[in-house]
């Protein structure tokens, strides 16, 4: 987990860096200071469980196993990204490790949710499918639908809350009444966990005692991860809604420090074990950027492809 | 051949498709029941209620699930219970179900039908009354089936399970009970097959659904004139069989186009074009349209009935073309 929440961590701060200098195209909303959440979440799952994203989505990607190099040529907009450039950071998949979709929508994923659960008992695979959404996303229509329906039926979802104190801009606390994400799951009769999202070990067990109730059949959960975005909403947000002492509490509670912390203490982990992990890293995310750089662009005509799985006729 | 209503054969193709294939599902609101227009009665009875999913008033989720559910192995047939209240879940449509294959570059297949009972009658007021196909056939990344007859609807909805794409298939709520031939064997519809359904020299009508009807109606009449309508109807806008109502065109160089929506920016608009593209150079008259005002469906039955193109107003059209 400490070199999942580094390779996420390292990921981001290099696309921020790409998208400084101009190489990433579009709008960039990047999940540094949430890694725990990502990555405690993810490890919680099995390969073949399913993910529904969001739209600050990289780092569950990264978590759930994506290709780097997919991940980012998509990124780039290129013609071997992951979907061939027509996603783009918002609107990525990696279906062969059961991404199904970062979403552009806020909740969107929480209504899709009970359908992947419905497949899953149809199948009797066994799976889980595990959404996340963040507080702004709560006070959708959507969000209420989806638990309810997941609920009524006990499906095999686990939503995940990934509550990082901005809804865009605007305070979760002048958006979200009650006080409480995981609270509301009372109302749908659900577990509701309230848990420290930069405690990896922490976002693990709660999302772990989650999977474990829906692979059971006993039905969703909800868990709500309380975590800091260290950035803005979006790559160059002046973040004028907000005081420096929130970044300066994300850094003293930076989830990766910290594991770091109990790795060392438990003799887990020395400095050169800690160099070896992040110079792999680093040199997997320069291999994806070598990749991407490489990759070419899309033909404009490539535009007209991917619509249809089956379309033989003009118009 | 058997003779059937609309509705029954509907409930016909839902049975052959989910006997056929266990991947497909029913799923919308009051459907165990098959409320109200009886579409889905007693498939409870024979699929149990795994497959025919009577769900919470939640369109949203009921889309949306339904978008996840085929993304990952299944085959929903969704029943919209009125086409007006797709709005509840209009990203569901709009944003997820139509985007999904496109943007993730082709990794998932999407293979749901939305079935949509839509149109004008018995004075069901603005929330219940709309023709909104339009509003689709705008949405890149959909297919939509729009039948006028029991055989079509059948033969289309069943084309439309086996499709790997999302389709919609609107469901003229008039047309429930009209009744018609229906083959005993398979008979799927291909999308993108239009049908003529009246052979004619001296004018087209295009139409679709109900006002397919309202056409042959205005034809039968116009006969007795010694005008010679041709009736042809696309049966899917999306995608749309060109050739044959081009050819259609090429024979009788005058059309008239009919449809039950608003006038404003509307397939008929699109149909227009799409005739001028291909056969600006037979047409002996300007091209004229049959089509809803640009209202909501009103309550009061003569606001109703001033809202509803029918046979008179066709017959209006072709003679318009005629002159």
């Amino acid at each position: 987990m400490y070199a999942g929440m580094l390779r996420v961590r390292l990921f981001e701060e290099r696309v921020r860096e790409l998208f400084a200098g101009g190489r990433i195209p579009g709008f960039l909303h990047t999940s540094v200071g949430q890694e725990a959440v990502a990555v405690g979440a993810c490890a919680a799952l099995r390969p073949d469980d399913y993910v529904l994203s969001t739209h600050r989505g990289h780092g569950h990607l990264v978590a759930k196993g994506g290709s780097l190099g997919g991940l980012m040529a998509e990124l780039y907009g290129k013609a071997n990204g992951i979907c061939h450039g027509k996603g783009g950071t918002m609107h990525i998949a990696d279906a062969s490790v059961g991404y199904l979709g970062a979403n552009g929508v806020l909740a969107s994923g929480c209504v899709l949710a009970p359908g992947v659960g419905l497949s899953i008992r149809q199948r009797k695979s066994g799976q889980v499918v595990l959404t996340f959404f963040g507080d702004g996303a709560a006070n959708r229509g959507p969000f209420h639908e989806g638990v309810n329906l997941a609920a009524l039926w006990k499906l095999p979802v686990v939503f995940l809350c990934e509550n990082n104190r901005w809804a865009s801009t605007t305070a979760g606390a002048l958006s979200a009444a009650g006080g409480s994400i995981a609270r509301r799951a009372a109302g749908y009769g659900i577990p509701g966990d309230s848990v420290d999202g930069n405690d990896v070990l922490a976002v693990h067990d709660a999302v772990s005692r989650a999977v474990a109730r829906a692979r059971a059949g006993e039905g969703p959960s909800l868990v709500e991860a309380h975590t800091i975005r260290w950035v803005g909403h979006f790559e160059g947000d002046p973040q004028v809604y907000r005081g420096k002492d929130e970044v300066a509490e994300g850094r003293r509670t930076d989830p990766i420090a910290r594991l770091e912390q109990t790795l060392r203490a438990r003799a887990l982990l020395d400095d050169a074990g800690a160099r070896r992990i992040r110079d792999g890293i680093t040199a997997e995310i320069d291999a994806a950027v070598a990749h991407a750089e490489a990759s070419p662009l899309p033909e404009a005509r490539d535009a007209l492809t991917d619509l249809f799985a089956y379309y033989p006729w003009r118009d | 051949m058997p003779v059937m209503d609309f509705g029954d054969a509907l409930n016909l193709a839902l049975r052959e498709e989910m006997r056929r294939d266990p991947r497909v599902y029913c799923i919308g609101e009051d459907i165990v029941l098959g409320v109200p227009f009886g579409v889905t009665k007693g498939l409870v009875d024979e699929f149990g209620p795994e497959r025919v999913l009577n769900a919470p008033i939640s369109e949203a989720a009921i889309v949306g699930s339904a978008l996840g559910a085929a993304m990952t192995g299944l085959v929903p047939v969704v029943d919209m219970h009125f086409a007006d209240f797709v709005t509840c879940a209009m990203d569901e449509v709009a944003n997820q179900i139509a985007k999904s294959r496109y943007m993730f570059g082709g990794q998932v297949d999407c293979p749901l039908v939305l079935r949509m009972p839509y149109g004008i009658g018995r004075s069901g007021g603005g929330h219940h009354s709309n023709s909104v196909e339009a509003w689709f056939v705008n949405i890149p990344g959909l297919k939509v089936c729009i039948p006028s007859t029991p055989a079509d609807a059948r033969g289309l909805l069943k084309t439309a399970i086996r499709d790997p794409d999302p389709v919609l298939l609107f469901e003229h709520r008039g047309l429930y009970r009209v009744t018609g031939e229906v083959p005993e064997a398979e008979a799927l519809v291909p999308l993108g097959a239009a049908d003529v359904k009246r052979r004619g020299r001296d004018v087209t009508v295009i139409a679709t659904a109900r006002m397919v009807h309202e056409g042959l109606e205005a034809a039968r009449r116009l006969a007795e004139e010694g005008v010679e309508v041709e009736v042809v109807d696309p049966r899917s806008l999306v995608p749309l069989d060109r050739e044959t109502l081009a050819a259609s065109v090429r024979r009788t160089n005058r059309v008239v186009i009919a449809e039950e929506g608003p006038m404003r920016g509307s397939t008929g608009a699109w149909l227009t074009w799409v005739i001028m593209e291909e056969c600006f150079d037979d047409l002996d008259a300007p091209i004229a349209r049959v089509a809803g005002p640009n209202i909501p469906i009103p309550f009061s039955p003569p606001l109703e009935k001033f809202a509803t193109p029918d046979a008179d107003a066709v017959v209006a059209a072709v003679r318009q073309v005629l002159k």
